[in-house]
């Protein structure tokens, strides 16, 4: 705990995801435990074993012209949205510069996707093999690189601060919100956009996870597919989309007037260090994120009245993270419901830690958990305090506070903490 | 058969209109690409591409750089057009 650490708050929020296009329809969504999974109609999806994704709820074109369109990664599109509804949320109605009260060299911008402009690079790479070299579009390049949702967020506000990607698989998301923290933590910026997106629902990626094992494949119930903790389920199921926060030094959002939402406390990072794709089954990795996050940031395990499980429907995930909770909180687990909106969402990569950052906040704001649906059949090893079926409420007074769990391929663990002001 | 300067600025309007948004009715011999269309280098060379398939010509990348406004391009296009 360090008392003199500058105080960072969330004062804009911004989503669209298979559940809703904006934050406020997606909550209504999760709150109401709707799944936003359907059966795929595209034609490439009738020669793969996994035929269920999680698309937007909202197409990107609808809010964003076709000049501009066609120049952005569907990733770029779906980040774009949902900064512009987080800086829009967060009072301001123009650019900063232009905006007064934000000056554009004390602003930065760290979005992440997991794996970039993936439909656009196999996309351009029919063209070549299909059409010539001629015909591939020269914005190619900054349509597949991967700071490219990041970069077009921070062109969007005029960040100049910085502008990140941090890159660590599904943990991307929550990584670019711990990264946000620490950028106005420690004095290099007052404000931040900061989140995640994700848009990879092509046959390649699909195909690629379905022969990891890693996906559901029950194509006959799309909706019941995403199933965390239960005893049968098979894997995740893919969704698309971002969660996009604007983050501020306490101090500026009190100078400014901006309403604030809940105090961001900070993150916990750990690596496993165990095996590229599985998750280290004792869950001591993650125990490991969660203690650097205790020991680290001014927060009690006595107020975490909830968490925003990573759990993504896998066999061994799930119950790693069950574990790596009991392991560091003991019996303080036990007043924290546990939520696995994936079971909504399906899992968008490097956009669920944007996603289910923009899930937790609310969660605390409207002090009402989101259910895991889908849960049939607990896992008799799932150990903790699952929020099933239907929305909880929360304690209606006092100070609470809520983790969002992000994990990754390749290990990479983070853990973000919330709480109400 | 050869298309006419009619036919040019009016193929290249639709192709400016798809790529840059800007209305076709704006796109006129005198207008620059970059200054008045919204053609940045990255989107001319769109343009490009696309005209060359629309009026079957080549323009080489050397060639595009003097092609400032929609009156160059037609011209390029009327002279070495099949």
């Amino acid at each position: 705990m360090n008392a003199t650490k500058t105080s960072v708050v969330v004062t804009g929020i911004g989503a669209t995801t298979p559940l809703g296009g904006d934050s406020a329809s997606t909550w209504e969504g999760l709150v109401a435990g709707r799944s936003g999974v359907a059966r795929l109609q595209e034609e490439w999806a009738a020669d793969l074993p996994v035929q269920i994704a999680a698309r937007a709820a909202v197409e990107p074109g609808e809010s964003i012209p076709r000049p501009q369109a066609r120049r952005l990664d569907r990733s770029a599109q779906f980040a774009l949205i949902a900064a512009r509804q987080a800086w829009a949320d967060a009072g301001f109605t123009a650019r900063a510069g232009e905006e007064t009260s934000v000056d554009p060299d004390r602003l930065g911008a760290v979005v992440a996707s997991g794996i970039g402009g993936v439909t656009t690079l196999l996309d351009q790479y029919d063209v070549l093999r299909e059409k010539g070299v001629r015909r591939v579009s020269p914005h190619t390049v900054p349509m597949l690189m991967p700071n490219g949702p990041s970069a077009n967020v921070g062109l969007e506000v005029n960040a100049r601060a910085g502008v990140h990607t941090p890159v660590s698989a599904c943990a991307s998301g929550s990584e670019a919100v711990g990264y946000a923290i620490e950028m106005i933590r420690s004095g290099r910026a007052d404000i931040v956009v900061a989140g995640g997106t994700e848009a990879a629902i092509h046959p390649l990626p699909v195909a690629a996870f379905a022969n990891m094992m890693a996906m559901s494949k029950s194509n006959d119930d799309p909706q019941g597919a995403s199933r965390p903790f239960d005893t049968d389920r098979n894997g995740f199921v893919l969704g698309e989309g971002a969660g996009v926060i604007v983050l501020e030094s306490a101090e500026h959002a009190r100078r400014r007037g901006a309403r604030v939402y809940v105090e961001a406390v900070g993150q916990g990072i750990s690596a496993d260090s165990h095996d590229i794709v599985q998750p280290e089954p004792s869950g001591n990795g993650i125990a490991h994120a969660l203690e650097n996050l205790i020991s680290r940031n001014d927060i009690d395990p006595a107020e975490i009245v909830h968490i925003n499980a990573h759990a993504t429907s896998t066999p061994a995930g799930d119950l790693a993270e069950l574990k790596a909770l009991r392991k560091v909180f003991g019996d303080d687990m036990d007043h924290m419901g546990i939520s696995a909106t994936k079971s909504m969402t399906g899992h968008l990569l490097g956009g669920a830690g944007g996603v289910e950052t923009v899930a937790t906040l609310l969660a605390l704001h409207h002090r009402t958990a989101p259910p895991t649906i889908n849960i049939k059949n607990l896992d008799p090893e799932a150990d903790g305090d699952i929020v099933r079926d239907t929305a909880r409420e929360l304690p209606d007074s006092g100070r609470i506070a809520a983790l969002n769990n992000s994990f990754g391929f390749g290990g990479h663990n983070v853990v973000l903490a919330f709480r109400t002001v | 058969m050869a298309a006419t300067q009619e036919e040019i600025v009016s193929g290249l309007a639709e192709i400016v209109n798809e790529i840059a948004g800007i209305p076709a009715e704006d796109v006129k011999l005198e207008k620059s690409f970059t200054d008045d269309l919204d053609v940045d280098s990255l989107s001319m060379v769109e343009v490009v591409v696309a005209a060359e398939e629309k009026f079957g010509v080549k323009i080489p990348d050397d060639d595009v750089k003097n092609l400032k406004t929609v009156g160059d391009a037609t011209d390029y296009i009327l002279k070495n057009q099949d």
